[in-house]
């Protein structure tokens, strides 16, 4: 059995479909934070089979739960604050997204005028349906479930 | 300060008033030869396009106003590497109103957030040219006399056919408006109009090879440009410009009161033969064109009351 250590005060990401941890790392910028980072994948689960899970040491204030929400609203947020979860936050499919993707259609005006921020609407929220700002150019999430 | 971007931009009830005061216009012409006194348009055409300019300009020019501008990217300050940001917040300080037209899609809407006149989109990209919806709403409203109750043809190149995606989205809202879709297989309508608009909204619609095969249940009949700019291949275009040409024996078949419209330039699409056709209102769409670009200007800088 592995065993990693809990964390005083941070945040537990569960429920991350497996093999989608290290994205998700590099996504919330986890690897410009200074503190504790636990990766653990593959782990054993009775809902999901296969399972990844992120423990972070540090204030909840540094995740962007909007990004997160983004790239699966799934996952299951557990806050931790003096080693018990005092906080389980319900993620949603924010409204709008900046600069966290591109926008892919080489007609887009942001093709050209790179100060532009990178922004894409949830136009379809039961599709998951985002499109760009500007050229409408569709964006399916590939880490969407079911 | 509102902007146009999109034909959705209007509700359906902006949308009949703009087109009423596009009606009062037609009809008394000189109540509006002055309400634009002393105001100047700026049309920003970063790519070349003379009908929707020069209808922009003698839009604003019927209503007593002024224009300047630039006609391609390379007489303007894009040349030496200015944003479109850039350029709108000069405009802003030399002109009330201001129409844009650039190749990339979204430009548009990137010049509306940093100007402090109001923007008119005139075309971007592949993406919009909400006046031109706004013209075909206008001569379809004012010659069969509504927008609902009507059967229309689009025929030609639906894929890449921006005038014909709009028209769409636009007209969906109206009560029992049927769509044929007349198009070769390869330029069939995309699937985000066919199935994100028509079937979404269960709008009644079919999809046909032959025009012939139409024509006797429309009420008007959209024509469309095969755009050679749209192909990469320019053997696909040979192959596909002749699809459909509308001839006067091909109009035996539709009824007394049908509508041929067509967003112009044609080529080839609609024959010479049949621009005596009472039928044919292309020429007359660019007529209503002017009118719904002046009443749109009204309506913009606060003038329309």
């Amino acid at each position: 059995m592995l065993n990693i250590s809990g964390i005083h005060e941070g945040f537990v990401l569960d429920h991350i479909q497996a093999g989608m941890s290290l994205q998700i790392y590099h996504d919330l910028k986890l690897d410009s934070l200074d503190c504790t980072v636990a990766i653990i994948k593959n782990a054993k689960s009775k809902k999901m089979g296969k399972k990844d899970i992120i423990k972070v040491e540090c204030p909840i204030e540094a995740l962007d739960l909007d990004i997160l929400g983004f790239i699966d609203h799934n996952i299951t947020v557990n806050v931790i604050k003096g080693d018990s979860i005092v906080d389980k936050k319900k993620l949603t499919l924010p409204e709008q997204v900046t600069n966290v993707i591109k926008c892919k259609n080489p007609r887009c005006i942001t093709s050209i005028e790179q100060e532009l921020d990178q922004i894409f609407l949830l136009t379809d929220p039961e599709k998951e349906v985002y499109r760009c700002k500007y050229c409408e150019e569709k964006y399916i999430n590939p880490n969407k479930r079911g | 300060m509102r902007h146009l971007m999109s034909p959705l931009d209007f509700s359906v009830e902006e949308l009949d008033k703009l087109l009423d005061l596009a009606n009062d216009v037609e009809k008394n012409p000189d109540k509006y030869a002055h309400a634009c006194d002393g105001k100047k348009l700026a049309t920003c055409f970063y790519e070349p396009s003379t009908r929707t300019r020069l209808s922009f300009e003698a839009a604003m020019l019927n209503l007593g106003g002024s224009v300047l501008g630039f006609h391609s990217a390379d007489s303007s300050s894009a040349a030496k590497g200015e944003s479109v940001s850039d350029t709108i917040r000069v405009i802003s300080c030399y002109a009330d109103i201001c129409a844009i037209r650039h190749p990339k899609e979204g430009a548009a809407l990137v010049a509306s957030q940093k100007s402090t006149i109001p923007v008119i989109n005139a075309g971007d990209g592949g993406h919009q040219h909400p006046t031109q919806t706004l013209t075909d709403l206008l001569t379809i409203r004012s010659l069969k006399g509504r927008l609902n109750n009507i059967t229309i043809g689009l025929c030609g190149d639906l894929k890449f056919g921006r005038t014909v995606h709009s028209l769409i989205n636009a007209l969906i809202r109206y009560d029992n408006v049927k769509f044929v879709l007349i198009s070769p297989e390869e330029l069939r309508i995309p699937d985000y109009i066919r199935d994100d608009v028509l079937r979404a909204n269960h709008i009644e619609f079919e999809e046909v090879e032959r025009l012939e095969d139409a024509m006797a249940k429309l009420d008007v009949l959209y024509m469309t440009r095969v755009q050679r700019e749209r192909f990469f291949n320019e053997e696909d275009y040979i192959r596909l410009k002749d699809f459909y040409v509308l001839t006067k024996q091909k109009l035996e078949m539709a009824k007394e009161d049908m509508l041929v419209l067509h967003p112009l330039p044609r080529v080839n699409e609609i024959a010479v033969e049949v621009d005596d056709d009472p039928r044919a209102a292309y020429f007359k769409q660019a007529q209503y064109g002017v009118y719904v670009r002046m009443a749109l200007i009204l309506t913009l800088l606060g003038l329309a009351e």
